[in-house]
Formats: C-alpha cells, sequence, structure tokens
C-alpha cells in the first residue's frame, strides 16, 4: 500500500536530539489529525526507541540516527534506525525490567512502546545497528468524514 | 524545563518542570541528590504538576530518588501526576511502592 505522505530525519545521538525527535515526529503525524493521547503515546515510544539508540547502540560512540515516518490513511508506520553495535538476544531486550543500561535506567523501555503503539518490531544485527518499526493505527475522527485533503 | 527545589521545615519539594526524558532527567537527578545529601529533608515530594511529556526514563528518577530518600531515612511522595504520567507509573508497577499522592 502506497503512504500519502512519507519523511525522513537523521540527526547525531545525542541526548539533546531526543526531544528534537519526538517534537519533529509529532509534528509530521499531526496531518492525520490524532487525538491528544494518540499523539502523547506516539512521541512516548519514539522518545524511548531514539533513547535506545543512544544508550545502547551508541553507548561508546557518536553515531547517525534516522527515523522515518510514513503516513497511509489511518495508520502511521515509524522506523528508528542505528548502526551502533546491535542487541545480541533481541527477545532478552524486550522483556520489561530488563536493562543493560544501569542502575538510573528502569528496563521499560520497550514495554513503553509495545503498550503504546499497536505493533513493534525488532530487527538487530551484532555490530550492524538495530531498526525499530513503530505502528499505530490513528482512528479517523468524525469530523474529517466529507473533508477530503 | 528542568527543576526548582524548595524547603518548607524538614519537607522539600522538587517541582519539576517541561520535559523528562534521558536528557533532562540525568540534570534533574543530579539536582536533587545533591540538595538531600546535603539538606536531608525527612520528606521529599517530586511534583509532576509541571511535567508536559515523561518517558521511561522519569520511572528511572522516580525510582533512584525513592532509594536515595530512603538512604538518608526519609520518605518521597509523588505528586500532580498528569493522567499520561500516571500511565507508564502504572506500567511501571511503581505504584506498589505507595509513593502516589493526588494531592500534598
Amino acid at each position: 500500500m502506497k503512504s500519502i505522505n512519507e519523511m525522513k530525519l537523521e540527526f547525531a545521538s545525542r541526548s539533546s536530539n531526543e526531544g528534537f525527535a519526538r517534537s519533529s515526529i509529532a509534528a509530521f503525524v499531526s496531518q492525520l489529525d490524532p487525538t491528544i493521547s494518540e499523539l502523547a503515546d506516539i512521541k512516548t515510544a519514539v522518545s524511548e526507541a531514539v533513547t535506545n539508540c543512544i544508550v545502547h547502540g551508541y553507548s561508546k560512540t557518536l553515531g547517525v540516527i534516522s527515523v522515518t515516518a510514513q503516513i497511509f490513511e489511518n495508520r502511521v508506520i515509524i522506523r528508528v534506525r542505528d548502526r551502533g553495535c546491535g542487541i545480541p538476544n533481541v527477545d532478552q531486550a524486550m522483556e520489561p525490567l530488563f536493562t543493560t543500561g544501569g542502575e538510573e535506567r528502569s528496563g521499560l523501555g520497550f514495554a513503553v512502546m509495545q503498550s503504546f503503539m499497536d505493533s513493534v518490531k525488532v530487527s538487530s544485527r551484532p555490530d550492524k545497528g538495530t531498526t525499530v518499526i513503530l505502528e499505530k493505527n490513528i482512528i479517523p475522527r468524525m469530523s474529517k468524514v466529507g473533508c477530503p485533503s | 524545563m528542568g527543576v526548582k527545589i524548595t524547603q518548607d521545615g524538614v519537607e522539600c519539594t522538587a517541582l519539576l518542570e517541561g520535559d523528562i526524558d534521558h536528557h533532562t532527567a540525568k540534570l534533574i537527578r543530579e539536582a536533587i541528590d545533591d540538595y538531600i545529601t546535603k539538606k536531608r529533608p525527612s520528606t521529599l515530594y517530586l511534583d509532576f504538576g509541571r511535567v508536559r511529556f515523561m518517558d521511561s526514563s522519569g520511572i528511572g528518577l522516580i525510582m533512584g530518588r525513592y532509594k536515595n530518600i530512603k538512604l538518608l531515612g526519609g520518605e518521597l511522595w509523588v505528586v500532580g501526576a498528569s493522567d499520561s504520567t500516571k500511565r507508564i507509573i502504572k506500567l511501571s508497577g511503581l505504584g506498589a511502592l505507595g509513593v502516589m499522592k493526588e494531592e500534598r
């Protein structure tokens, strides 16, 4: 299926870019007229995925993170990708409370993504990097009926 | 963005503002830990009333401060959490610590 619109962002893996990434995606997704709650869910999930790239993917180096978003009639697909160290065991990494990030990390990143999005897929290869694909259905609102854009 | 810490007797309030993510949590954490180590308050309120956004970094922030204030013999309360902040707190199981309060 062909997307209505798409975008791509690339930025350095600095923690100061976490806010930039989630706000940019939120601004782009706003075209679908999501509810405040749907938008908050997407911002939170993107923030988690981007933070993982910075804290884990590029823990010892500075690298490039790319985020793409595609919007469809009532769905958004977001890909967050790093070319960092990769995840040796994806199933383990996705378990709630599992973390290699130290004491101040809660180990809830993937649990939050799974709870706030409709689908979360992770593909990773050691030393090649990790891609997280986040999908969410945006329920069309009554106000949009009869107003094709 | 950040934190304002005020003291009233033996109680102190950390008023959190703006977005709480991995980037800002570090600065907030350092400010609070520095303060409680020096002033040793008996009660620390983490006030989320002015937080616009929080991801799971906020959970690490609460858990870490909870542990530190306990080590100093004090107690911690989370106040003013919005519905979206509460959702993440609920998901984390932090509610089991009994630190949530609607108001001070």
